[in-house]
């Protein structure tokens, strides 16, 4: 049987990985799939303790982190949509506006 | 039934005596309501007869008297209650006091009824019902305070007539206050008022600190206690009572028109004819005398001050004789021998002459009454003949020739054209002169046959100055009725209706036959007056008659009558000719007509300075240091510079608003620094939440 720690470092690396995605990437859809990277890793977390300790509570919770995750695509293509639509790109750079 | 009581008690009507005051205020109530839909005649009748009523009241009481002599007070109401300070609103019903009631009665219906037909012709009356109506209100107006003023019962009360009478004396003589003597629009009777009404104010303010110092030594002001305590007062303290009765004296020189407060008497002609002889001759300013009469229990304490009222009077009597002597208008002429005649009164009740003093004010009041409203007969005479005359001359040249119906210049001859006038202007002159055997001779003895025995310089002056009255009322005589008129107007001059003649006649009469009130020898009215004096143990003596004195005085007045025929009558005044007199006096003669330029005289020293020094308060005292220096500099300077520099500049810019302005500033400075942190760009934001999460978890693992 696999180790967690392999689970866990991987999971790390995959949140890493988003991170990184998310601070070096200036395309939204790029973004968010950085996003969906780092919450992927969560639940990859979690599923590995459930395993490790044999309870279902962090099974559950990776049920919720899904639904989330759904209704944040759902709420943030959207947004981009609308910001395509006013901007004609979706370059996180160019929304600037609230520099000071 | 009451007819027995009658005459087994006597009459016994003393509670009528508030009626004397509440009559004519009924008359001048119901002249003041009604009066505005009342004719003339109504309104004059009405007044009238309010003032009738009073004369039949003061009979009544008179009357009474008989055979109640000791008389009563009448309480009426109460009135002040302060402290120690009781006073009531009672009438003193005397003797003394019912005498004055029935020559202000008396003498008061009859110059009502003579105005009835004065005020109607007057000249400037053009069927003004509300001034007419005025007249009658103010006249009705005067006989109230003067019957609360000798019926009273306290010196404040007193007091109160006093002042009544002193407004009703304002409002009459500027009666016509926007109208000269001859109608045009003028304010002279308005400042002839003022100058009444002030000169009078200086004596009020003596009557008002001689009652304050009553009350401050007697504890009351009432007739009653104060004489008793007079004796009493005037061992333990004799400097108080010579006080009180010299401050009593300045009250009386303002009412009675003595030296030095004469002044405004003369101008006070200037009131329409009736005023003068009811206010200005027989009765307001007899008041003065009424009062040192009144008081004679004080006076008698006070040896001092009845020698300075003495020689005021006496004084006063020679001084206004001469002016008398050089006055032109016929007017002015009779308001000095008022003033000498006062000055005879004051003089007799000064040395203590009370009866004396009071029958020769009884006497005046009848003849000088009658003198008075005969020279308003003799005025509205004349004003018809001038009515009469051609239009033509007098419309165009009223610019050169303003014509003056009471200058005696324009008159002469009158004795034809006025005769009734004549004989009773005749019959006043001959009482004033006190030639025998007319009301004035009895009166005018009395008190010089006193004066010997009392004080031989008054004496010596009173005799003079009877010598100038014959004369200057004998050259008035001459100058107005006999000769040949010197004036157009005075040529058509017409005799008045009977509505003035009558109660003319009626005074003439009086003046006739006053002297057998006090006989010489009867002496009915000393004996009358002796039960209100024998109250206060005062002792009065029937004046004896002294034949040296009344032949000495008689022979006097008869040579006054003669100089004044030899220069007046001989020789009548012509037209525009210069008085005879001035050629033999020169320049006496001007100062008897300038009045001895008393009025310049106040000018210079009172007026001028006064008057200079009010000046210096409103100009310099006032506004320059005051309102410029302290008001501007100290105060206002003083503020601006609290408020401006220290409030504003320093606590206010300097403290407060450095605060709030050191806020902002940091605020903004803060701000520009930290504005370089918002970048804008969203993975900045996400670094530094990542940053802070690595932190905290950083912690949480460390710890």
């Amino acid at each position: 049987m696999i180790p967690t720690t392999y689970y866990i470092v991987l999971s790390a690396l995959l949140f890493t990985i988003g991170a990184l995605g998310v601070l070096i990437r200036r395309n939204a859809i790029i973004i968010f799939m950085a996003i969906e990277l780092m919450l992927n890793a969560a639940n990859l977390a979690f599923v590995a303790f459930t395993r490790m300790y044999g309870i279902i509570d962090g099974q559950v919770f990776v049920f919720f982190v899904m639904t989330v995750a759904a209704a944040e695509v759902a709420v943030g293509l959207a947004l981009i949509v609308a910001i395509f639509r006013t901007k004609h790109n979706i370059d996180i750079d160019q929304l600037n506006n609230l520099k000071g | 039934m009451i007819l027995s009581e009658v005459a087994t008690h006597g009459l016994d009507l003393f509670f009528l005596v508030p009626w004397v005051v509440f009559f004519p205020v009924i008359g001048l109530l119901i002249n003041m309501i009604f009066g505005g839909r009342m004719s003339e005649k109504a309104i004059g009748t009405l007044a009238s007869t309010a003032s009738g009523l009073t004369f039949v009241i003061a009979t009544l009481l008179a009357l009474s008297l008989r055979t109640h002599p000791e008389g009563a007070t009448v309480f009426l109401a109460k009135w002040i209650q302060i402290g120690t300070l009781n006073l009531q609103w009672a009438f003193r019903v005397d003797t003394l006091s019912v005498t004055m009631m029935m020559v202000v009665g008396g003498v008061g219906t009859l110059i009502h009824i003579y105005a009835i037909g004065y005020m109607h012709e007057d000249v400037r009356n053009k069927n003004d019902i509300g001034r007419y109506r005025r007249f009658f209100v103010f006249f009705n107006l005067f006989i109230a305070a003067m019957m609360i003023l000798v019926s009273s019962d306290n010196y404040l009360m007193l007091f109160v007539g006093w002042e009544g009478v002193g407004l009703c004396s304002y409002l009459l003589i500027g009666f016509w206050y926007d109208k000269d003597l001859l109608g045009r629009d003028s304010i002279e009777n308005a400042v002839a008022g003022k100058k009444a009404f002030i000169a009078n104010r200086i004596g009020d303010f003596g009557f008002l600190i001689a009652s304050f110092l009553m009350f401050w030594t007697f504890k009351s002001v009432e007739f009653g206690k104060v004489f008793e305590m007079a004796g009493q007062i005037a061992s333990e303290n004799p400097g108080m009572i010579l006080a009180i009765t010299l401050f009593m004296l300045l009250g009386v020189t303002g009412k009675s028109a003595q030296i030095p407060l004469f002044v405004w008497l003369p101008d006070a002609m200037a009131g329409p004819t009736p005023v003068s002889a009811l206010i200005h001759a027989a009765t307001m300013v007899t008041a003065g005398v009424y009062l040192v009469a009144r008081s004679a229990p004080l006076y008698m304490q006070a040896p001092m001050a009845q020698t300075a009222v003495t020689l005021v009077g006496a004084i006063t009597a020679l001084f206004a004789a001469t002016i008398a002597v050089g006055q032109y208008d016929i007017k002015k002429v009779l308001a000095y021998s008022t003033i000498s005649q006062l000055g005879f009164m004051v003089a007799a009740v000064g040395m203590g002459a009370f009866v004396a003093g009071m029958f020769h004010l009884v006497m005046h009041a009848f003849f000088k009454a009658l003198l008075f409203l005969s020279a308003g007969s003799v005025i509205l005479g004349i004003e018809r003949g001038h009515h009469h005359l051609p239009h033509a001359e007098h419309d165009e040249d009223d610019e050169e020739e303003i014509f003056d119906p009471g200058d005696m210049r324009n008159m002469g001859g009158l004795r034809k054209r006025m005769p009734i006038t004549f004989w009773v202007y005749l019959i006043g002159a001959i009482a004033l002169a006190g030639i025998p055997p007319f009301a004035g001779f009895f009166s005018k003895d009395e008190i010089l046959a006193e004066a010997t025995g009392l004080n031989k310089t008054a004496y010596i002056l009173l005799v003079i100055a009877a010598f100038f009255t014959a004369f200057y009322i004998a050259r008035q005589i001459w100058m107005v009725f006999f000769g040949k008129a010197r004036h157009e107007a005075t040529a058509h001059a017409e005799e008045s209706p009977p509505v003035i003649t009558v109660p003319l006649i009626i005074l003439a009469f009086l003046a006739m036959v006053g002297g057998l009130l006090n006989f010489p020898g009867v002496h009915t009215f000393t004996k009358w007056l002796e039960h209100t004096y024998n109250v206060f143990h005062v002792h009065i003596h029937a004046g004896e008659f002294n034949p040296t004195v009344a032949i000495t005085s008689t022979v006097l007045a008869l040579i006054a009558v003669y100089l004044a025929w030899l220069l007046y009558g001989r020789n009548p005044l012509k037209k525009e000719e210069p008085d005879p007199l001035r050629k033999i006096l020169g320049p006496v003669f001007v100062g008897m007509n300038h009045k001895w330029w008393v009025d310049e005289l106040y000018w210079a020293i009172i007026l001028n300075p006064y008057i200079a020094l009010s000046r210096f308060f409103a100009e310099t005292v006032d506004w320059t240091f005051w309102h410029d220096w302290f008001h501007e500099k100290v105060i206002a300077g003083s503020y601006q510079w609290l408020s401006h520099v220290l409030l504003s500049q320093i606590i206010d810019l300097g403290f407060i608003d450095a605060i709030a302005n050191g806020l902002g500033s940091i605020t903004k400075k803060s701000a520009s620094v930290l504005r370089k942190i918002q970048t804008g760009y969203v993975r900045n934001y996400a670094l530094s939440i990542f940053l802070g999460v690595v932190l905290i978890i950083g912690y949480l693992i460390i710890k």
